[in-house]
């Protein structure tokens, strides 16, 4: 923003950011619509079912429906719940999600905030989610909302660890907290995304690169309290977890911050480990027209998004809920010892390797 | 070994893998969706449906008030009353269905001397008040009316078997 005013003047500044935030805001909730279309598309596909198909063609406007439906329905607060904060944590989860995509580079130059520390601001945000559910299942004032909540503060929290020490390593890598860096560093074809990693030949980077982009995929799996990792919300035990006493558009709002969340960490598995808005197969488009090599850019950006949204959902239709105590064992004794040897290994390479 | 091979499968997620195979077959297979509205799933000749009071051909109603079927309906859910009528036949003056008690056993059906009263193959009376599934007698002659060809269909294919 602080280009921008010096470019702008202060009311131009604050407006061009204001319409940046504004394009941001809608191209997201839109394309949000179509993802939770394809989210229920892709859970009844698998199994056997045609999903929604009766609002719009092909059920294309079912979201929009929905999102009518929630709207349109009556707010129920329970009698014992507190209601400020009742009202506070729907809005608490949503703000952060949004907040959160700031710092994330769409294409070269699309960027909210080009922060340089990009990467521990996101962290900071994603680690506030936590609030916005305990908050929620605190307020409520109920035994099943309480329950859910807890532990999703307990799995949020552990899974944070692991997700952290595996984007250390990333950073180590790159040598930059600058999610649009980050991207850069992987141009040039999918062999020097940071999953594989050829730039660093001659190390063989890929054998830790690889397990870590899987360990944060699962990390963000349970983050984000997607199945297998939904003891937040699971519906056998806890009917929905901090979401119970929630009805109408509060409860569009978790559902929303929730989904948000999803997407974010589909994107930043794409820019951390497969390469942001790069396309795979390095072609150089810096001599195309701006508007088409960005449209380049973004479209690569989209589509590891969505490729990446439909692994969770699939995973989402194929894999059967963890325990409370195989989720803990999976957190602390393998995903963590496994990361943090990995930053050992990372680190050492970045210092005595042929670059160091 | 056992436990090095566990531990193998676990680090490759074979096990999610192979689900990921068997996910995507399922995938690209042919839906087991039925477009309910539009397209109509197969009803045996023994459907039990809504209820209908049937007439002869030359439209005299079958119906003698031999209250039978009021007599072994469980829910108790038929209210008959008869009386003679100018030419001398017994005739019902009032046969009503309470369709919110009627638990569709089909023993109606079944204890009906003449085939008037039947459950024909109409699911989908769905009504938005309760006053509505209080059936009268007009009511069952019209269902009659309406469903007579299906019904005499379903009669036809199911004599075999009794």
């Amino acid at each position: 923003m602080t280009d921008f005013i010096e470019q702008f003047g202060v009311w131009g500044g604050l407006g061009m950011a204001l319409l940046q935030i504004l394009a941001f805001a809608v191209v997201l909730l839109i394309s949000l619509a179509f993802l939770l279309l394809m989210d229920r598309k892709v859970w009844a596909a698998v199994q056997m079912r045609k999903g929604p198909n009766v609002v719009g063609a092909f059920g294309l406007l079912q979201s929009f429906a929905d999102f009518f439906k929630f709207v349109f329905k009556e707010v129920v607060i329970p009698a014992g719940a507190d209601r400020s904060l009742y009202l506070l944590a729907p809005l608490i989860t949503l703000i952060l999600a949004f907040v959160t995509w700031a710092v994330v580079p769409a294409a070269p130059g699309w960027v909210i905030a080009d922060l340089n520390v990009g990467v521990l601001y996101l962290f900071a945000m994603s680690s506030l989610g936590v609030y916005g559910i305990i908050i929620g299942g605190w307020a409520s004032n109920s035994k099943y909302p309480f329950l859910g909540a807890l532990r999703s503060a307990a799995q949020m929290v552990s899974y944070e660890v692991s997700i952290g020490f595996i984007i250390v390593t990333v950073l180590l890598f790159a040598g930059s907290m600058n999610l649009s860096d980050i991207t850069e560093m992987q141009a040039g074809g999918f062999w020097n995304w940071n999953v594989l990693s050829f730039h660093a030949w001659p190390m063989p980077m890929f054998l830790v690169m690889i397990p870590m982009a899987v360990i944060f995929f699962i990390s963000a799996l349970a983050e984000t309290n997607r199945p297998p990792f939904d003891l937040p919300e699971a519906e056998s035990e806890l009917v929905a977890g901090y979401q119970v006493e929630y009805s109408s558009t509060p409860y569009l709002l978790f559902m929303v911050g929730e989904y948000l969340n999803i997407v974010l960490m589909c994107a930043m598995t794409s820019i951390l480990f497969f390469g942001g808005w790069n396309d795979p197969f390095g072609l150089d488009v810096s001599d195309w027209p701006y508007m088409a090599s960005h449209a380049w850019y973004f479209f690569w950006f989209a589509a590891k998004i969505v490729f990446f949204f439909f692994m969770f959902a699939m995973v989402k239709a194929l894999v059967p809920r963890y325990r409370y105590d195989q989720l803990m064992r999976l957190g602390w004794k393998i995903f963590l010892p496994i990361s943090l040897a990995a930053v050992a290994l990372v680190g050492a390479a970045v210092v005595y390797g042929p670059q160091g | 070994m056992g436990r090095i091979q566990q531990a193998l499968r676990g680090a490759l997620l074979m096990d999610f893998w192979s689900a990921f195979g068997l996910g995507m077959r399922y995938f690209f297979a042919k839906k087991a969706t039925l477009n309910y509205p539009f397209e109509k799933g197969p009803l045996s000749p023994r459907f039990r449906g809504q209820h209908a009071l049937r007439r002869y051909p030359n439209g005299e109603e079958r119906c003698i008030a031999c209250k039978l079927c009021e007599a072994i309906c469980p829910a108790q859910a038929i209210t008959i009353e008869a009386e003679p009528r100018s030419d001398g036949s017994r005739r019902t003056t009032r046969y009503d269905i309470d369709m919110t008690k009627c638990i569709y056993c089909g023993y109606c059906q079944e204890a009906c001397p003449v085939d008037a009263i039947v459950e024909g193959p109409n699911f989908e009376f769905a009504a938005e008040t309760r006053e509505e599934l209080f059936y009268d007698k007009a009511k069952l002659l019209e269902n009659g009316d309406r469903w007579e060809r299906e019904i005499a269909k379903n009669l036809e294919l199911d004599a075999p078997y009794r």
